[in-house]
């Protein structure tokens, strides 16, 4: 059910602002991809162009082999998860799990039941059982944030895409979700590509990850690759921080034994 | 010891933000109050006793009058083909303005203003020189028997305009707020365009749109200025409720200018209770939800 997602030359102007020049990008299916950035460098840009919400000025976006200007929105089947999440207020978690499918056309419409049935099975995956009748007010930030993802997956969507899934939430919060999501995905094998800021966030979570800087692709690779190897010296300073806490982290480790003696 | 010390700063806390002397407060609460009986409440309760000076029986007396109940009838029908109208083009107009970026977009915005910021009576003159029968449309639409003004399709369209930015103006700043996310979400979730604007777009507005409704059907019923110059005053005819009020109230008719007063002012306050009672349970919404948690 995954596909493999190419992006070619995609560009993109924002008046005269050019957010996205000429970038290229294969996601391998069933992949976790991270796009990494300072803000302003085109990943948001380029996640929306994907998914279809910004039409590129030039370029081309493939989904296995079909081309995606071929295809609708409704057509793509791509979960999105935006960055603060844009449930539907109005409407209890169940209704909004249900909305994508409830939202086919009469003839592809499952039964209620079969739409209870797939809602339940969604709630129990992000381990929300027992909350399908409250409000997303009366939820937590995590917890709204995996009804967004649930309300994703119900769509069986080819691809997922996810806007700084965790940017909105507190930092303990952040860390056990991300582990939650990467064991999520390789449960799910979705191809996904995921936006972030944070550079321990791409590196921990992803498979490869892909820099971007001012509307360019600087690198594309496993976090080994490009801790090991940074292209650009714009990649250097990007992820100094990463590669000293990574230093500190081993160096702590090897001091434990010590600390624990000492108690 | 320890507890005193610890009780002392109480002793040295600042003064209150609110620690006026008591003939402060006195006078400040005694100017707000008399001003508001004064300017708020004597009228309403003036209009209720002129209109009861001579008992109720003549006040229905009153409104069994011919051309009482033709103006009353009227107003009705105008407030009924008006309030609708401007609920559906003020809704279309503020998706447009809210929710897309388009050439002209600051120009709409203004247009919808305009009735706001001109005379009603200008408003009125605007129709008479469109359609009136020296109008530059005059002579057409005599031609072919149309007639638009001092008739009830001018009332209607002086209405129109006249009430034409309430709903729009409760709704846009709203739905600006609210971003286009979630109609992105829903798109991205397969939802055809109307299905979105119907399960998503409208049920987070449906609030305001209430309100705009019902600010948009007060001044539809009680319009004056515009409707008075496309009306002509024909009794019987084109007189709606305010217009039939002021040829009773010329006529020394003050018992049933009164009475006609108080069946618009009584409409008034049907709106304005019904206003509440949505806020109150609005409010009562939110305040449910916060406290589920």
């Amino acid at each position: 059910m995954s596909v493999p997602v190419r992006v070619r030359n995609l560009e993109k102007n924002f008046g005269r602002y050019p957010a996205l020049r000429g970038v290229s990008l294969n996601v391998e299916a069933g992949e976790l991809v991270a796009l990494l950035g300072p803000s302003g460098s085109g990943k948001t840009t380029l996640l929306r162009a994907i998914a279809g919400l910004e039409q590129p000025d030039a370029g081309q976006v493939l989904f296995g082999d079909i081309d995606a200007n071929s295809l609708s929105l409704r057509e793509r089947r791509i979960g999105f998860v935006f960055q603060q999440y844009a449930l539907f207020k109005h409407m209890k978690v169940f209704d909004n799990i249900a909305f994508g499918l409830r939202a086919r056309p009469r003839a592809s419409r499952p039964s209620e039941a079969a739409i209870k049935a797939k809602v339940l099975e969604l709630l129990h995956l992000v381990q929300l059982d027992g909350l399908e009748a409250r409000y997303p007010a009366q939820l937590s930030g995590g917890q709204r944030q995996r009804v967004a993802l649930a309300r994703a997956l119900a769509i069986e969507p080819r691809v997922l895409l996810l806007d700084e899934p965790f940017g909105a939430l507190d930092a303990r919060v952040r860390k056990d979700l991300r582990k939650w999501l990467r064991e999520l995905h390789q449960r799910t094998g979705h191809t996904t590509l995921f936006v972030t800021h944070d550079q321990d966030e791409a590196f921990e979570l992803a498979n490869r990850i892909a820099i971007l800087d001012h509307g360019r692709i600087e690198q594309v690779g496993t976090a080994a690759e490009i801790l090991d190897r940074p292209a650009t010296p714009f990649i250097d300073s990007f992820i100094e921080g990463i590669a000293r806490r990574n230093a500190d982290q081993q160096s702590r480790e090897w001091t434990k034994p010590h600390v624990v003696v000492s108690r | 010891m320890a507890m005193s010390d610890r009780f002392l700063p109480l002793a040295h806390a600042p003064e209150r933000a609110t620690s006026e002397t008591a003939f402060t407060k006195v006078v400040l609460i005694g100017i707000a109050v008399l001003f508001l009986v004064a300017i708020l409440f004597l009228p309403l309760v003036t209009v209720f006793v002129e209109a009861l000076r001579k008992g109720w029986g003549t006040l229905f007396e009153n409104f069994g009058d011919p051309d009482t109940l033709s103006a009353i009838r009227l107003t009705l029908l105008v407030a009924a083909i008006a309030v609708p109208f401007n609920a559906v083009v003020g809704l279309a107009a503020s998706w447009c303005i809210a929710k897309f970026e388009f050439k002209g977009r600051n120009l709409l915005l203004t247009l919808i203003d305009l009735p706001f910021s001109i005379s009603p009576v200008i408003s009125g003159l605007v129709y008479v020189l469109l359609f009136g029968a020296q109008g530059w449309l005059g002579p057409w639409l005599s031609a072919h028997d149309i007639q638009i003004i001092f008739a009830v399709p001018g009332i209607v369209l002086a209405t129109v305009l006249v009430t034409f930015p309430f709903v729009a103006r409760e709704l846009i700043p709203l739905m600006q707020s609210q971003g286009t996310s979630e109609e992105e979400a829903a798109l991205m979730l397969g939802a055809s365009g109307w299905h979105t604007f119907f399960k998503v777009t409208l049920p987070n507005v449906k609030w305001a749109l209430l309100y705009g409704v019902l600010l948009c059907n007060a001044r539809a019923m009680g319009e004056f200025g515009a409707v008075s110059v496309v009306s002509g005053h024909i009794r019987g005819l084109t007189n709606t409720m305010p217009l039939h009020i002021e040829i009773l109230y010329n006529e020394y008719n003050f018992v049933g200018a009164f009475a006609v007063a108080s069946l618009l002012t009584g409409l008034a306050l049907i709106t304005l209770l019904a206003k509440t009672l949505l806020e109150w349970r609005f409010a009562g919404e939110l305040a449910a939800k916060a406290h589920r948690h």
